[in-house]
């Protein structure tokens, strides 16, 4: 029997060096010889610049070069514009450092370059900039009034995009409808915080002409070819490495300005050079995400059905759109979820603000969307008289509606269609974990009896993933037995080294421990995009299972040969190709490819060399010295995965104080490659959710400065806040890909927004408020439940 | 210009048994000079604010954030840091045993830190609670994992220990 590897929860080949101190992060790195990067950065939101006088600061002790916009050379191009798309009509982006306004408190304005990180901070103090102040525009709804000052004078508006989605007959939907119900739901500003900042260092390394870079990128191939295009070098004469990377979220997908400027001052002063960001830095010069604005109507019938929604909102875009209207598009798209919305109408503004630009950060646009569909279906059960969850089942697509097509075109430009899921079963599923009736109907009246503030809520959503373009993989058997996988995704902690060394093994029948990833390193693969949206078990998976599947064809066909029999006569297991019913007439997967390749290296392998007859050239044509492969998966359009999210909340009515006493979460991703990797993914993507719910709120004040930029005042949730987290799996398995898998790593971020304001609500309801505002706060719930107070 | 923060200090310190010597300028953070002119990295820098936790080393065995001390407070000092855990090249400590089976980290940048605390707290509290587990760490931010495999591994962490 073949050794079942997928699927198994194997412990990550990642953790040994992680534990014991020996990972290797970017700012871990440090070169002989090397320079230290410190920026000065707007303190103002909006302003521009009369003048720069650097000179006191390069005479400054160990100062090797202080920089301006006039200094950058090649960077002096606006920074590149990642993500355009049509009615994205008022695309903008900056320099790398601030030619002659700023537009966000951190932006870039001027480098020091110096013996160490101190001396450099030292001489950024020592830069006098004179500034000419200009009217900040925070307030979205405000920037998209006609008087409002614009973020950017020569575009003429403060829209950047207009997008408008329509699906069937909303107007004639809203007009048959026996009820409409209207909400204005906010999200509000955050971002993904990973524990370790961004890092850069860079060094031209003289030996080999080649440029290398450890960036702590979630894109490394997407860097490596801007700095190649940039710098006029050719691309393999740029090596860019993530490597180990302290958490990502999104916020390290981007070409940043210090991604640029750092290894553009290796190559100008020949020196290592090292830039890594402060945790202020980072709150000020690391892209946010979140705030939407939506004004949102459902129409149903008398019995809960939706007929229509129509949606408007207003996205935050930030300063400038590097990575276009991704975000917005996304909640736009995923906003129906789980459910049938036959007619449906939606539109957005993405509005430009002097604030932290936005970008995707875990969920990218789909909490918001959860949110508002999760809302106005707890709405219209409440209107109705009906349960929650009876409001969803009535409204689910059903799992023999697959393919569904919502109607819209998805982020990654193909139709937004549903290829498979079970979301009646999923709910199901959910509501047995709860012991839902249960708890609704005797838990919540006894623990009210006693006098105590406790609501239930649930929610449903999904989540595309494994988007495009493509990823690729090359599968190799070494001579010495071990199998090289290499890819070009990096990771930030989803232990690819471990679920794509699974895939391999499943398919070779080798130990997993034999199976070397190696990732995130353009000198390893040159082609491919990175690691977002969800999507490296499936389209880099995807690549490693069909390269492996050809090295195994490959195996067979040669031991085929060589023993002179046919290939449907041998069997793959226990690390060996052998005859079946004869397991003592095969090769180990090593003896396979030594005897691929007609030469011997020295200490290489444990085949005794048999001479051969001469039949003409070693290598025959159509033949390679190897077993080897690479294979590139591009997906037809994104896998739906799904969940559902159950949670009991407590209030407490004298303090505003909220906590999380139980917690349920059912997860489908299709098939799992790894289920106690998918379960981590869920449980810090619902942590983050949680936080996003409850306690991280970027606060700007009208004048654009953030006023919480630390971990003092910006509240991640510790071990006491996050609740214990129950999950539990369904598997439908995604028709799109040869291995069946769906994305996990944005799942549980998702629901959360939606489910807490459910849950509170329910615990709120003696004080009939409703909670449309995200996240919450002890002096919000104060409030709610002490109206009489001013 | 005058040399602001420029002035140096000879100091002694032991570092996982190790004794050195080192002058360094009196404004260094422990952080850096562990990190930077030790060469030991597994100490991460997070916040240098004191607040997430991943800078934490044991200082005369109590758990301390390294970015909110000078390297000059060290002089004459014990430190450990994730380095000095395990017992030798080929055996890991209980700690990073449980945490690798129970999947405790995903990114691993907070781990370190997690690690030296729970080594101080489960030094003095060998049959915790999880409860007792989620205080004790709770001056660590995690953005991975959600704790839960955390609090699992410090239980069974402490069960091995209990069990040696």
């Amino acid at each position: 029997m073949p050794t079942r590897i997928f699927g198994e929860p194997i412990k990550r080949a990642e953790d040994p060096r992680l534990l014991t101190g020996r990972g290797r992060y970017t700012d871990d790195i440090d070169l002989p010889g090397q320079l230290h990067v410190a920026f000065l950065r707007s303190p103002l939101a909006h302003a521009r610049i009369r003048s720069i006088d650097v000179s006191a600061a390069r005479d400054m002790p160990g100062v090797v070069a202080v920089w301006t916009y006039a200094d950058i050379g090649p960077c002096q191009r606006r920074m590149p514009l990642l993500i355009p798309h049509p009615d994205l009509t008022h695309p903008y982006t900056r320099y790398a450092l601030a030619k002659d306004e700023v537009n966000h408190v951190g932006e870039p304005v001027a480098m020091v370059i110096a013996e160490s990180r101190y001396l450099a901070e030292d001489a950024v103090e020592a830069i006098v900039v004179e500034w000419e102040e200009l009217p900040p525009v925070v307030d979205i709804e405000r920037a998209v009034q006609p008087d409002a000052p614009l973020v950017h004078e020569e575009l003429g508006t403060n829209v950047a995009a207009h997008y408008v989605g329509i699906v069937g007959d909303p107007e004639g939907a809203f007009s048959r409808a026996a009820h409409v119900f209207r909400e204005r739901l906010i999200i509000e500003r955050s971002a993904g915080m990973p524990i370790e900042t961004r890092a850069i260092v860079a060094v031209w390394n003289d030996v080999e002409g080649v440029l290398e870079v450890w960036d702590t990128t979630q894109a490394p191939i997407v860097i490596r070819n801007a700095l190649a295009a940039l710098f006029g070098l050719a691309p393999t004469q740029v090596r860019v490495v993530a490597p180990d990377v302290g958490g990502g979220f999104g916020c390290k997908i981007m070409v940043y300005p210090e991604e640029v400027l750092v290894p553009y001052a290796a190559l100008a002063l020949r020196r290592p050079i090292k830039w890594t960001e402060d945790r202020l830095e980072h709150f000020v010069g690391t892209n946010h995400e979140r705030l939407q604005i939506h004004d949102a109507e459902i129409a149903v019938d008398a019995e809960g059905r939706i007929l229509g929604i129509r949606d408007r909102f207003l996205h935050d875009a930030g300063a400038y759109t590097p990575y276009g209207i991704i975000v917005p598009i996304i909640t736009a798209c995923q906003l129906p979820g789980p459910y049938k919305v036959p007619n449906y109408h939606v539109e957005f503004r993405a509005v430009y603000s002097n604030t932290v630009p936005v970008s995707p950060y875990r969920g990218a646009g789909r909490p918001h969307a959860a949110f508002v569909m999760e809302r106005l279906l707890d709405r219209v059960a409440d209107e109705l008289g009906l349960d929650r969850a009876e409001v969803r089942r009535r409204n689910f697509i059903q799992p023999h509606e697959f393919p569904y097509d919502v109607g819209l075109i998805f982020q990654d430009g193909a139709p937004t269609r549903y290829d498979s899921g079970n979301y009646p079963g999923m709910l199901d599923l959910l509501l047995q974990q709860m012991d839902y009736d249960r708890l609704v109907r005797e838990e919540l009246p006894r623990l009210r009896a006693e006098g105590r503030c406790v609501g239930v809520g649930i929610a449903c959503y999904v989540e595309g993933t494994g988007i495009g373009p493509y990823e690729g993989a090359t599968v190799r058997v070494e001579p010495t037995g071990q199998v090289y996988v290499a890819t070009g995704m990096p990771q930030q902690g989803q232990a690819h080294k471990t679920v794509l060394a699974q895939i391999v093994a499943e398919e070779l029948q080798v130990p997993v421990e034999s199976v070397q990833v190696f990732e995130g390193d353009t000198a390893h693969f040159q082609f491919g995009s990175g690691t977002y949206a969800s999507r490296s078990a499936v389209v880099c998976g995807s690549a490693v299972a069909l390269a492996a599947r050809k090295v195994r064809e490959q195996g067979l066909q040669l031991a085929a040969e060589e023993l002179e029999v046919a290939v449907e006569d041998l069997v793959v297991e226990d690390g060996r190709v052998y005859v079946r019913g004869a397991p003592e007439r095969g090769f180990t997967w090593a003896q396979l490819a030594q005897l691929a390749n007609p030469l011997r290296y020295a200490y290489a392998g444990d085949l005794v060399v048999r001479p051969r007859p001469w039949t003409g050239p070693t290598l025959p044509p159509g033949k390679q010295p190897t077993l080897e492969a690479t294979e590139y998966y591009s997906p037809p359009h994104a896998t739906w995965a799904s969940g559902a999210v159950g949670l009991l909340v407590e209030v407490d009515i004298e303090t505003g104080q909220l906590f999380f006493r139980k917690l349920w979460v059912v997860h489908d991703c299709g098939k799992m490659i790894n289920p106690m990797v998918v379960e981590g993914q869920v449980h810090g993507g619902i942590a983050q959710g949680i936080g996003g719910a409850f306690y991280e709120k970027l606060y700007y004040d009208e004048n654009g400065q953030l006023l919480n930029a630390s971990f003092m005042d910006f509240l991640i949730p510790t071990a006491m806040e996050i609740p214990r987290m129950e999950v539990a799996h369904q598997e439908t398995p995604s028709p799109l890909n040869p291995l069946g898998v769906k994305g996990v790593g944005e799942a549980g971020a998702i629901p959360m927004p939606a489910v807490v304001a459910a849950a509170v609500e329910d615990a709120l309801r003696p004080f009939g408020v409703r909670i449309t505002r995200m996240p919450l706060d002890p002096d919000q719930l104060w409030r709610m439940t002490h109206p009489e107070s001013p | 210009m005058t040399a602001v923060g420029t002035e140096h200090r000879v100091i002694r310190v032991v570092v996982n048994g190790v004794p050195y010597e080192r002058e360094v300028e009196a404004r260094l953070l422990l952080s850096d000079f562990l990190r930077h002119d030790l060469g030991l990295t597994g100490t991460h820098v997070g916040c240098e604010h004191g607040v997430c936790g991943a800078c934490t080393v044991l200082f005369d065995g109590e758990p301390v954030r390294s970015c909110l001390l000078l390297a000059v407070q060290a002089d004459g000092h014990v430190i450990e840091t994730v380095e000095g855990l395990a017992p030798s090249e080929a055996e890991l400590h209980p700690l990073q045993r449980a945490f690798w089976e129970k999947h405790g980290l995903q990114c691993g940048y907070c781990t370190s830190g997690m690690l030296m605390v729970l080594k101080a707290f489960l030094a003095e509290h060998p049959n915790p609670t999880e409860e007792e587990i989620r205080e004790a760490i709770s001056g660590n931010l995690c953005r991975c994992t959600g704790y839960q495999n955390i609090v699992e591994a410090a239980l069974y962490a402490a069960q091995l220990m209990r069990q040696s």
